[in-house]
C-alpha cells in the first residue's frame, strides 16, 4: 500500500510489524518521533511489544542488551549524542553477539550544538563492530529497518545493526513509500531464536565474561568472522525481500549510471537523490558522470567497489563529517578498496553539508566539472558549500 | 523464615554461586551473594555491573554462578535487569515461557551510589519487579581502593589519600538508603554481612513485594578496609553496633528498626579496628575530625528513630 508518510514513521511503520519483545528508547531530535509513534501503538494495544522509556541512552541500549541476552527481540532508535552516549553498550552489544536493530536518525555531534543532519553520529560508531547500512529515502529506511532484522538475527552473523537516515531529510519530509502488508512481513522476519537465553533458568549461561589476554584475541576473532559472514547474508536477505516486495535491491550499492561513466562520485545516504539528478543533468550535455550509493557501509564491500569504479578516470568520494586529523572515512574505505588495483582512478575527497548544511545539484554538478582537471590524487580535503 | 539450616538445605539441592572464585581470601562479598540467592526458592536471573564479584566470578571460560548471569557495564546494572524483566514479561504475555523467574541485582557501591545512581533511578521510577542488592564495601575495591560516595568521612583511599593537610576523604557518605527510599518503592532495607539470617529474612520479605525491592548491604572488604582477613563479620558487626550501620526496613513507606543496640557504643571502637582510619588514632586532630564523625552517626541515628516513631508500625 503506498502511502505518504515521514521517514519516522516508515521506520515506525517497520518496527510495527516487526513486533519486537522489547522496545528501550530515549527522545531526541531529530529521532524523537520514531519513539513517540511506538508508545502511541503500545499505549493503543496495537502491539504486544514492552516498552522501557528509560531514563538515558546509555540505558536504553544497555535495557536493550539485557533484553536479548534474556531471549528478547529488541529494538532501539537514537540520533547524535544519544548514540555518543550508547557507544560504550554498542561495542559491547557486539561483543556479546546480540542482535539489536537500532535507526539511526543521522544528526551531527555537539559542539557547536546542532540538531540538523550530518553524518559524524554514524562515523562515532564506525569501529563498534555494528552493521551499518544506509538509506536514501524513506522507501529504503523502511524495506533496510526490515531487512536489518534478518541480517542481525542470522546464526552467522548475530552483531547489532544500524539503519542510517539522514535527519531532517528522510525522517522529517513526506515522502510517498509503500508499506507491506504486515503478514507477509511477519512471514519475512519469522520468528526470533535466541541463542543461550538467561530465561532459561534450567541452562545457566554466563553472559559478559572476563577474559584476559589468554582468550580476548580469540574471542574478538570470531566476532570479526560474524562481520566477514555479513555480505553473503547481506545479498541472500536482499534477494528474499526483493521477492516479498518486488522492489529490486541486489548488492551492496547502487552503481547508478556507472558502468559506462567516465566520472564518479561516491556518496551515502539521502545525498544520493541529490547527485542521481546532477548525473541526468550532466548525461544530458554529454558528460559520462555516475554514482556509487553504498547501502552497506560496515562491512564496507571494498572489493565490490573497487571492481564497480576501476574503469573510472576520476572519483570523488563525498564525506557528511570529518574524521579530524586525516581524510574523511568514506574516502580511506574507497582508497584502501582501490590500492589493489593495478590502474587506479584519480580520486579527491569532499567534505560536505556539516550540521545540516545544504548541497544542491549545483553544488554536485560543480564537483563534477572538477573531476576532469584533476591530473593527480588530490591530498587536501576540498569542501562543498563552506564559506572560506 | 530462612534459617541457617533452611538456607544450607538449598544450598545442597543446587549451589547457586560455587566455590572457585578469585575474590580475596576473608572477603564478605560471597556470603551476602549465597545468603541472597539461596533465601529465594524460586528460580533466578541475576546481574552485575563491573566490580570485584563480577571481575573475580566470570573470568573466561570458567565461571562461579550456576544460575544465569549477565554482565555488561559498570554504570548499568539496573537498566540491563530492566531489559531482562521486561523480556520475560513479553515472553510470558506471548506464552513462551511460563515459571516463576526472579530478578536480582549485586552490585558494588560504585556501580550503586555513584556510577550507576541514575540507572538505578530509572529503574526504581519504573517499577521493574527486581531485587537490588548494594554490595557496600565502602569504595572502588576493584581498581585498587579509590574513594566512593559511600566512603566514610575520613577513611583513606586511594584518591584520597592521608596527606599532610587533609586527612582522607573530607565528606561525608552519602545516605544512599534515604535515597532509594524517596522513590516510594515497596521495600528498602539495610543490612550487613554480619546478620546474615536478617538478610535472609529480608530477602524474603522483599520478594513478596511485586515492583522493585531495594537492600543495601554493608559487606566487609579486609583488603581495602585495612583489616585482618578473618575480621569480616566481626567488622560489620561493629557498625552495627555502634550505629555506624542501622539495620531498618522501610516496608511500603513504613520505617522498622529491626535492632537497636542497647549500650551507646563509641564509633571510635569501630575506628581503632581499621588500617583506613589508622592516622584518626595520632593526635587532637584525629580526636576532632572522630568528634564530627560521631556527631554525624549520632544525628542519623536520631533522624531514624524519628522517623520510624513518626512512619513506624504495621500500617
Ligand atoms: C565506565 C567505567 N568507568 C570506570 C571503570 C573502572 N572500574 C571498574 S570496577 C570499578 C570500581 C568498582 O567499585 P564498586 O562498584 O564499589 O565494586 P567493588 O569492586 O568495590 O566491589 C571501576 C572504577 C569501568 N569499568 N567503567
Ligand atoms: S578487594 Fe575487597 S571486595 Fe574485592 S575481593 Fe578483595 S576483599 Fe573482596
Ligand atoms: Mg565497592
Amino acid at each position: 500500500m503506498r502511502k505518504a508518510i515521514t521517514g519516522h514513521k516508515a521506520v515506525a511503520e517497520a518496527m510495527r510489524q516487526i513486533e519486537p519483545d522489547v522496545v528501550a528508547v530515549y527522545p531526541i531530535t531529530p529521532q524523537s518521533e520514531i519513539a513517540e509513534y511506538y508508545a502511541d501503538y503500545v499505549h493503543n494495544g496495537i502491539v504486544h511489544t514492552e516498552l522501557v522509556p528509560v531514563e538515558s541512552e546509555h540505558s536504553a541500549l544497555s535495557a536493550c542488551v539485557g533484553a536479548a541476552a534474556a531471549g528478547g527481540r529488541v529494538m532501539t532508535a537514537t540520533s547524535s549524542q544519544g548514540l555518543a552516549l550508547m557507544v560504550e553498550v554498542l561495542y559491547i552489544a557486539a561483543g556479546l553477539r546480540l542482535p539489536v536493530v537500532m535507526a539511526l536518525a543521522n544528526r551531527s555531534l555537539s559542539a557547536p550544538i546542532n540538531i540538523h543532519g550530518d553524518h559524524s553520529d554514524a562515523y562515532l560508531a564506525r569501529d563498534s563492530g555494528a552493521v551499518q547500512i544506509f538509506a536514501e529515502s524513506a522507501q529504503e529506511a523502511y524495506d533496510y529497518t526490515l531487512m536489518a532484522q534478518r541480517i542481525a538475527e542470522d546464526m552467522r552473523v548475530r552483531l547489532p545493526v544500524i539503519v542510517n537516515l539522514d535527519g531532517f531529510t528522510l525522517t522529517h519530509t513526506v515522502q510517498p513509500v509503500d508499506l507491506l502488508d504486515d503478514e507477509p512481513v511477519k512471514k519475512f522476519v519469522g520468528k526470533f531464536q535466541p541463542v543461550s537465553p538467561l530465561l532459561d533458568v534450567d541452562h545457566p549461561v554466563t553472559w559478559g565474561a572476563f577474559a584476559m589476554p589468554d582468550y580476548y584475541f580469540e574471542l574478538k576473532r570470531a566476532q570479526q568472522a560474524g562481520m566477514e559472514a555479513v555480505p553473503a547474508v547481506f545479498l541472500e536477505v536482499q534477494r528474499e525481500f526483493s521477492q516479498v516486495s518486488g522492489r529490486r535491491y541486489q548488492g551492496f550499492f547502487e552503481a547508478y549510471k556507472l558502468v559506462d561513466a567516465e566520472y564518479a562520485l561516491v556518496v551515502l545516504g539521502s545525498t544520493a537523490g541529490t547527485a542521481k539528478v546532477a548525473v541526468d543533468e550532466l548525461r544530458a550535455q554529454g558528460m559520462k558522470v555516475g554514482l556509487l550509493k553504498p547501502w552497506l557501509w560496515r562491512p564496507f564491500p571494498a572489493q565490490a567497489v573497487a571492481e564497480a569504479v576501476a574503469h573510472v578516470k576520476a572519483v570523488a568520494v563525498l564525506d557528511r563529517a570529518f574524521s579530524f586529523g586525516t581524510l574523511g572515512a568514506l574516502f580511506e574505505d574507497v582508497a584502501a578498496a582501490l590500492y589493489p588495483l593495478e590502474r587506479r582512478p584519480i580520486l579527491a575527497n569532499y567534505i560536505y553539508g556539516l550540521g545540516g548544511r545544504d548541497i544542491t545539484v549545483p553544488d554536485l554538478i560543480k564537483v563534477f566539472e572538477e573531476l576532469p582537471r584533476l591530473t593527480q590524487n588530490e591530498w587536501a580535503l576540498r569542501y562543498i558549500g563552506l564559506r572560506e | 523464615m530462612p534459617s541457617i539450616k533452611v538456607l544450607a538445605e538449598r544450598e545442597e539441592r543446587g549451589v547457586r554461586f560455587t566455590g572457585g572464585h578469585t575474590l580475596c581470601a576473608g572477603c564478605a562479598e560471597p556470603m551476602v551473594v549465597r545468603t541472597v540467592l539461596h533465601a529465594i526458592p524460586d528460580p533466578v536471573v541475576v546481574a552485575s555491573p563491573t566490580g570485584c564479584l563480577e571481575v573475580a566470578t566470570s573470568r573466561f571460560p570458567g565461571t562461579a554462578w550456576n544460575v544465569p548471569w549477565i554482565h555488561v557495564a559498570f554504570e548499568n546494572a539496573a537498566a540491563v535487569i530492566s531489559g531482562v524483566e521486561a523480556a520475560y514479561k513479553a515472553l510470558k504475555k506471548r506464552g513462551l515461557i511460563d515459571k516463576r523467574v526472579r530478578f536480582v541485582v549485586c552490585a558494588g557501591d560504585g556501580g550503586t551510589y555513584d556510577i550507576g545512581l541514575q540507572a538505578l533511578s530509572g529503574a526504581l521510577e519504573r517499577g521493574h519487579d527486581f531485587l537490588y542488592v548494594c554490595l557496600n564495601n565502602e569504595a572502588y575495591m576493584n581498581t585498587g581502593v579509590q574513594r566512593s560516595s559511600a566512603t566514610p568521612k575520613c577513611a583513606a583511599a586511594t584518591t584520597a589519600p592521608v596527606g599532610d593537610v587533609i586527612l582522607g576523604k573530607p565528606q561525608e557518605r552519602k545516605d544512599l538508603t534515604e535515597i532509594v527510599v524517596a522513590h516510594g518503592i515497596p521495600y528498602v532495607a539495610q543490612a550487613a554481612v554480619s546478620h546474615l539470617i536478617d538478610l535472609a529474612n529480608k530477602v524474603e520479605r522483599a520478594m513478596k513485594y511485586e515492583g522493585p525491592k531495594f537492600i543495601n548491604v554493608l559487606t566487609t572488604c579486609p583488603l581495602g578496609w585495612r583489616t585482618p582477613r578473618d575480621s569480616a563479620i566481626q567488622q560489620a558487626k561493629l557498625a552495627v553496633e555502634t550505629r555506624y550501620w542501622p539495620l531498618y526496613e522501610v516496608i511500603e513507606g513504613r520505617y522498622k528498626i529491626n535492632y537497636k543496640p542497647k549500650e551507646r557504643v563509641p564509633v571510635e571502637e569501630w575506628l581503632k579496628t581499621q588500617g583506613r582510619f589508622r592516622h584518626l588514632f595520632r593526635d587532637e586532630q584525629g580526636k576532632e575530625l572522630m568528634a564530627q564523625i560521631q556527631a554525624e552517626v549520632d544525628r542519623r541515628w536520631e533522624a531514624l528513630l524519628a522517623k520510624e516513631q513518626c512512619f513506624g508500625g504495621n500500617g
